[in-house]
């Protein structure tokens, strides 16, 4: 057993013989959306020997296999294995070795990458890519092949990944090189093909962990696409906040927020001392218990109105700091409970360039609904990634989140499915909770392949979760 | 597996020629539903369901259970389940009786307890079990107003409904925690074959209205439903009327 993961000691003790893993319990799991919980046994491996050693028990008949699952940010059902095991892979976090002149570093799979700027900042170095929390790991971010900001320019993350090791059914572990079969059915493959055990990741060079942000108004949807398809490319990072509650001929109104790291010589004086702090600041987490309905179409339209009203028409340059440009929401821990017990469903979309009219019709058809959505983004893809479940393709992404409990929200996304998959377009599997099966492989034209990669690397069905039972993946 | 909003892509109801259970399943297959088992005792009717599911598009399958024979419940359940994860049990089986005759016939009398109760507590138990190994899934289980509190024109009947509703509001409570989400459907007169000829009661519902009220339970994971939901508020007055008073009552 040894023999396998010697090879990657970079702990000794970590290769020790396997003890029993910790088992913590059966309980109901849910994804970050708090919709649809199963109960799964959460095991918390503690070496890559114990993990291996899991796999391995794993192909029996009766077993319901197991899952892989980090930081739970995944909004659906992808960490969910009901009546399987779901391991929390966050006990195995130690970054390994960062090479700082040429800007690599080697992790964990189970590293946040909230840790990852922790520890890179002060370098001079930032992750390539990141969503829109840093509470992510880095297996559960080549798992999804998240996108940031900045997909327009850089692409999802796991091109930025060189690398990763991956403990496959067979219980053995294997070095996946980017540019493989294996790397590419991996990347985006929602966990399905193994464990990511660790990754190399390519970095991004910056001078502080300032932003300087461009921010201006888009009066209409087309306003917005035309602003966006003109200006986009100078800017590294772009994404546009939208008011989908607006209707007539403020339909798809905005707030474009844009920038990129700022230079040393931006940033005011007295942060020049230490350009490089990385210092989020944070509120006191939800409560506990938010009554459902809090946010239904009244208060969710006055707080667009406001946050529409409060942006500056124009502003140029302004400094803000990492944390408020990128991860607004990690502010306030928790914030997926302020839907109440109910959840919230996200719906994130994205249709090909020359498909605007597709796009436009679906924003009308949630503004006419009065969908009571205040976290929805519009956002602008660059080129398509490599990885065959991978969900950006170059055109228009749209997410929102909507509260689960609206009556006939289910039957109404389903005809918007139909449309996406009628324009070409795609859902995020990542963010779904409720997608049907049958639409999945034309949305996915390479699901066939990644269906016989699994079957020929894990015959006995070791990798599965409630996402792959839904969608027969 | 359920998707967010709680509706099951593969469904097995117990009584597969009930009605309410029936409306139930066309709902859920208009929406995404794909698979339905429908356990009945084998008849034209039950194949006749199943063929009307077929034409919607759902992969319809009878299978052969009595509810009387408890014996063979194990059996006839444990093949359906082995067949693949079932998101959502309907127990809708039940018989009316005929009140008056059930008196003087105490056989026929039993036989309404058996099967609305000591048919349901094996049934259920089965289904707990192996929805509990799968770790997910919906038991709905159709209990009745007349359960809440027995009256004379109907006790037999109720009192067997009373046993079946503190049985699955048990089994919901043993489940809690599992992934297993028991749900307790108390519709009060429904028209239908059940109870044709007879005296309409107030507040009468549809199959399709319980149907609808299902959905909804299931989308917010109800523990209780009744329909309509204003039965909750009569039926909690009621229960606390005094008897000599609620047996002059005209119900």
């Amino acid at each position: 057993m040894g023999d396998t993961v010697a090879f990657m000691a970079a702990d000794p003790a970590r290769t020790t013989a396997p003890a029993p893993s910790v088992v913590l319990d059966t309980v109901p799991v849910t994804g970050w959306g708090r919709t649809a919980p199963t109960a799964a046994r959460i095991v918390r491996p503690r070496s890559y020997a114990e993990a291996a050693a899991l796999v391995r028990a794993g192909g029996t008949p009766g077993h319901r296999g197991h899952i892989a699952r980090g930081l739970g940010r995944a909004y659906g059902d992808a960490a969910q294995n009901a009546g399987g095991s779901v391991l929390d892979m966050t006990g195995l976090d130690r970054v390994h070795a960062i090479d700082a002149s040429g800007g690599t570093v080697l992790c964990d799979a189970g590293v946040s990458l909230h840790h990852l700027m922790e520890v890179l900042l002060p370098l001079g170095w930032f992750v390539p890519v990141t969503p829109g929390t840093r509470y992510v790991t880095v297996g559960g971010a080549i798992g999804a092949d998240i996108h940031g900001k900045n997909h327009h320019v850089s692409g999802s993350f796991s091109r930025h990944v060189l690398a990763l090791e991956l403990l496959t059914a067979d219980g053995e572990v294997r070095i996946v090189e980017r540019g493989s079969e294996l790397f590419d059915a991996t990347a985006g493959g929602m966990g399905l093909t193994g464990i990511i055990l660790t990754a190399t990741v390519q970095l991004l060079p910056v001078e502080t962990s300032f932003m300087s942000v461009d921010t201006e108004r888009a009066s209409d949807l087309d306003d917005l696409m035309a602003r966006l398809t003109a200006t986009d490319d100078r800017y590294r990072y772009s994404v546009a906040w939208i008011d989908l509650l607006a209707r007539g001929t403020s339909m798809g109104r905005s707030v474009l927020t844009r920038g990129d790291h700022a230079p040393l010589d931006a940033v005011p004086p007295r942060a020049r001392r230490a350009p490089l702090t990385f210092r989020p600041g944070q509120l006191p987490a939800a409560p506990a218990f938010v009554p459902e309905g809090l946010l239904g179409r009244t208060t969710v339209g006055l707080f667009n109105e406001l946050w529409y009203r409060k942006a500056p028409a124009s502003r140029v340059g302004q400094i803000q700091k990492l944390s408020t440009f990128f991860h607004p929401l990690d502010g306030v821990p928790h914030w997926n409970r302020v839907y109440g017990r109910g959840g919230f469903v996200q719906y994130q979309f994205v249709v090909g360039h020359g498909k605007e009219e597709a796009l436009r019709h679906i924003v009308q058809r949630i503004s006419e609904r009065r969908c009571p959505s205040f976290l929805a983004v519009l956002k602008r893809f660059g080129d398509g990634d490599p990885g065959w479940l991978s969900f950006p393709v170059p055109g228009w992404t749209l997410a929102l989140d909507i509260p689960a409990n609206l009556p006939g929200l289910g039957s109404f996304l389903d005809e918007l499915d139909e449309e996406v998959a009628a324009a070409g377009g795609r859902i995020y599997l990542a963010k779904d909770s409720r997608l049907r099966p049958e639409l999945l492989s034309a949305m996915y034209p390479r699901l066939d392949e990644f269906r016989a990669l699994r079957e020929r690397l894990d015959p006995h069905g070791v990798f599965r979760s409630d996402l792959s039972r839904r969608l027969g993946l | 597996m359920k998707d967010a909003f709680g509706t099951p892509q593969s469904l097995l109801v117990l009584g597969g020629t009930s009605e309410i259970a029936l409306a139930t399943a066309r709902r859920l297959v208009a929406r995404r539903t794909r698979t339905v088992w429908l356990a009945g005792r084998p008849s034209p009717a039950l194949d006749r369901a199943a063929a009307e599911l077929r034409d919607m598009g759902a992969d319809a399958r009878t299978v052969a259970f009595d509810a009387l024979d408890s014996e063979a419940h194990e059996v006839t359940l444990g093949k359906v389940f082995a067949e693949g994860d079932i998101d959502m049990v309907l127990m809708a089986f039940g018989i009316l009786g005929d009140q008056a005759r059930d008196e003087d016939e105490p056989l026929s009398a039993v036989r309404v307890a058996q099967t609305n109760y000591t048919g349901a507590v094996s049934a259920g138990l089965i289904c707990a079990r192996a929805l509990q190994s799968q770790g997910h899934g919906s038991l709905v289980v159709l209990s009745s107003v007349a359960g809440e509190r027995a009256r004379r024109s109907n006790f037999i009947y109720g009192s067997s409904k009373a046993g079946l509703d503190a049985f699955a509001q048990g089994l919901g409570d043993a489940l809690h925690g599992t992934g297993v989400h028991v749900m307790v459907v108390r519709p009060g007169f429904v028209r239908s074959k059940m109870t044709k000829g007879m005296a309409e009661a107030p507040m009468a519902t549809t199959p399709e209205a319980v149907a609808l009220a299902i959905e909804t339970g299931l989308r917010r994971r109800s523990e209780t439903v009744w329909v309509p939901g204003a039965l909750r508020l009569v039926m909690s007055a009621l229960r606390h009327v005094p008897r000599p008073v609620f047996r002059r009552l005209p119900v």
